[in-house]
């Protein structure tokens, strides 16, 4: 295998069925199949409907990336697998495709970290990449403030979520306010006519109490909660509920405690790099800030464009593409999904 | 070369010649770990069908699978997705056709092989499908094709119903804790043989996805 191998890649570690083909750090597709409207009318994405969704979107997407990439399934030279963290049974469907692909063509596997992918996204957008950078990942599955030294050595895991992730706070907020799911781009919708200082809603685990055991941590359930009582109140004392107001004050709260706390580590760690990854950050507030107070501080922000962002295949090859550039060894064909696996394990089950 | 796939209970996986020779099984009783051992499994089922027919002295033929056969369920969910994603993986990686089985054919066509002289009387597979319910399919003898005769569909059936069921109809009880991947094999074979479609493509579930529908957000009080 050359330093420009051949990988596709398989994401199925949440909603979205992501088939990605790389060609060394250069992006040959990225098909992704979402199951989102089918969690629609539950409000957030349900297991096992996103678990059959993949099974039955699985080949025709490695179908229209194979086509999409202008190569065959018996060219590739190295197929890789997200192995978690993320639903299981969903993560299994992928880990179940990706072993047989990798039999019956005779190649290696990489068995891969979902959140080391997200970093490894930023390769593929051809510009140079510098470490060590601070990362921060948000999405409806995860969010996660990151330190990586090295990205295929070296991933320091600083704080991630108690509780909701930032995209389920979105849509759980959403609903309070009566809007549909998924709650990201609705709320930013409803957001751009609110005045986001109309409530101030609370920053979680920021105070300085908070400090010295989850400085890098996040906490999205008592903001959740403070929003449903504003609500609530405002309705039993007969006000007129301003959900322009509400989102917008919701949002930069989310917002605020994200891009703080992710400066926060830039400054600490003296790293003027910050990658932003994650679907949420499609959230328009969220890169208007983060651009700004970065600047500010002298930190350089890097945004892969959204397609890489979302959870996607791509960065799942590209992450295998960087381990084999490094002379990293295949994965064995022992390992299944684990639904937590720590951002310290960038490979699994590692080959002799 | 058929390869069989099954993960519907255990993992099972065997290569089989057309004709029904067995080359060789794989299987993992572990109902749990489909996705972990389903790779090891597929690689050592290869290898050994290379070896050529089990207990054969024979020199081998080289192994060259022209179709791949999935048990599609029923079975519990989550590890029955492994087995059919793997052998759809696995098709298409080559430019194969996939047949898909009911994992209780493939069952019910070892019952059957067993004792060919047996006389025909209605026996019901059945399987743990978790939640305190049985999966069953209603089978009597093999036809023209050498394929059990489904005399009724898979469904499912409360634990402590389903003797008097099976017992109403006059059928007999055959509990199953493990589908041979060569069977599944073999019943593909036949079918293929036969021009038949055994099943859809679609895997046999027999329950809707476990959701409930939101309602009005909670109140959290003030
Ligand atoms: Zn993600």
């Amino acid at each position: 295998m050359g330093a420009e191998p051949l990988v596709l890649g398989i994401e199925t570690s949440c909603d979205e069925t992501g088939i990605g083909i790389v060609r060394g750090r250069t992006l040959l597709s990225n098909t992704i199949a979402s199951s989102m409207a089918e969690h629609a009318r539950y409000g957030g994405v349900v297991p096992e409907v996103a678990a059959r969704a993949h099974l039955e979107a699985l080949q025709p997407a490695i179908e229209a990336a194979v086509a999409e990439a202008g190569v065959s399934l018996a060219d590739l030279d190295a197929v890789a697998v997200t192995s978690g963290p993320g639903l299981a049974g969903a993560l299994m469907v992928g880990v179940g495709a990706a072993k047989a692909l990798a039999v019956s063509l005779d190649r290696p596997l990489y068995a891969v970290n979902h959140l080391v992918g997200h970093i490894a996204a930023d390769i593929l957008t051809g510009e140079e990449v510098e470490y060590p950078t601070v990362a921060l990942l948000v999405s409806g599955g995860h969010t996660s403030l990151l330190l990586v030294r090295d990205l295929v050595s070296d991933v320091e895991l600083l704080g991630e979520t108690m509780d909701d992730a930032a995209g389920e706070a979105f849509d759980k907020i959403a609903r309070i306010l009566g809007l549909p799911y998924p709650g990201g781009p609705e709320i930013d919708r409803a957001a751009a006519e609110g005045d986001p200082d109309a409530v101030r809603f609370p920053r979680g685990l920021s105070r300085a109490s908070d400090m010295a055991a989850h400085r890098y941590d996040f906490s999205f359930s008592g903001l959740k909660t403070a929003v449903a009582r504003w609500v609530e109140r405002a309705e039993a004392a007969g006000e007129r509920v301003s959900v322009p107001d509400v989102a917008a004050s919701f949002r930069e709260a989310v917002v605020d405690v994200l891009v703080t706390k992710a400066l926060d580590a830039c400054a600490r760690h003296d790293v003027p790099r910050l990658l932003l990854g994650g679907g949420v950050i499609a959230n328009r507030r969220l890169r208007e800030v983060a651009l700004e107070r970065a600047a500010a501080a002298g930190v350089a922000v890097r945004i892969p464009p959204l397609s890489l962002c979302t959870d996607n295949g791509a960065m799942i090859a590209a992450l295998a593409a960087e381990l084999i550039r490094s002379g990293r060894p295949a994965s064995t064909l022992a390992f299944g999904a684990d639904s937590t696996l720590p951002v310290t394990e960038i490979q699994v089950a590692v080959g002799a | 070369m058929i390869l069989g796939i099954d993960t519907s209970l255990g993992t099972a996986v065997a290569v089989v010649e057309a004709d029904g020779v067995v080359r060789s099984e794989a299987a993992s009783p572990d109902p749990l770990a489909h996705a972990e051992v389903i790779g090891v499994l597929l690689e050592r089922a290869l290898a050994d069908a290379a070896l050529g027919p089990v207990g054969a002295t024979a020199a081998p033929t080289p192994v060259e699978i022209t179709h791949v056969a999935a048990g599609m369920g029923p079975g519990p969910f989550t590890g029955l997705r492994v087995g059919i994603a793997a052998a759809r993986a696995f098709a298409l990686a080559r430019s194969l056709p996939v047949v898909a089985v009911p994992s209780h054919d493939a069952a019910a066509l070892a019952v059957l092989l067993a004792d060919p002289h047996a006389p025909s009387e209605p026996f019901a597979v059945v399987t743990d499908a978790r939640r305190r319910e049985f999966a069953y399919t209603v089978y009597d003898g093999l036809d023209d094709d050498g394929h059990p005769v489904r005399i009724a569909e898979p469904a499912l059936s409360p634990r402590d119903a389903l003797d008097e069921l099976l017992a109403a109809g006059g059928v007999r009880r055959i509990d199953v804790s493990a589908v041979p991947a060569s069977m599944v094999a073999l019943a593909a074979a036949r079918a293929v043989a036969a021009g038949r479609t055994l099943t859809g493509g679609e895997p046999l579930y027999l329950r809707a996805p476990d959701v409930t529908l939101p309602g009005a957000p909670k109140k959290v009080g003030a």
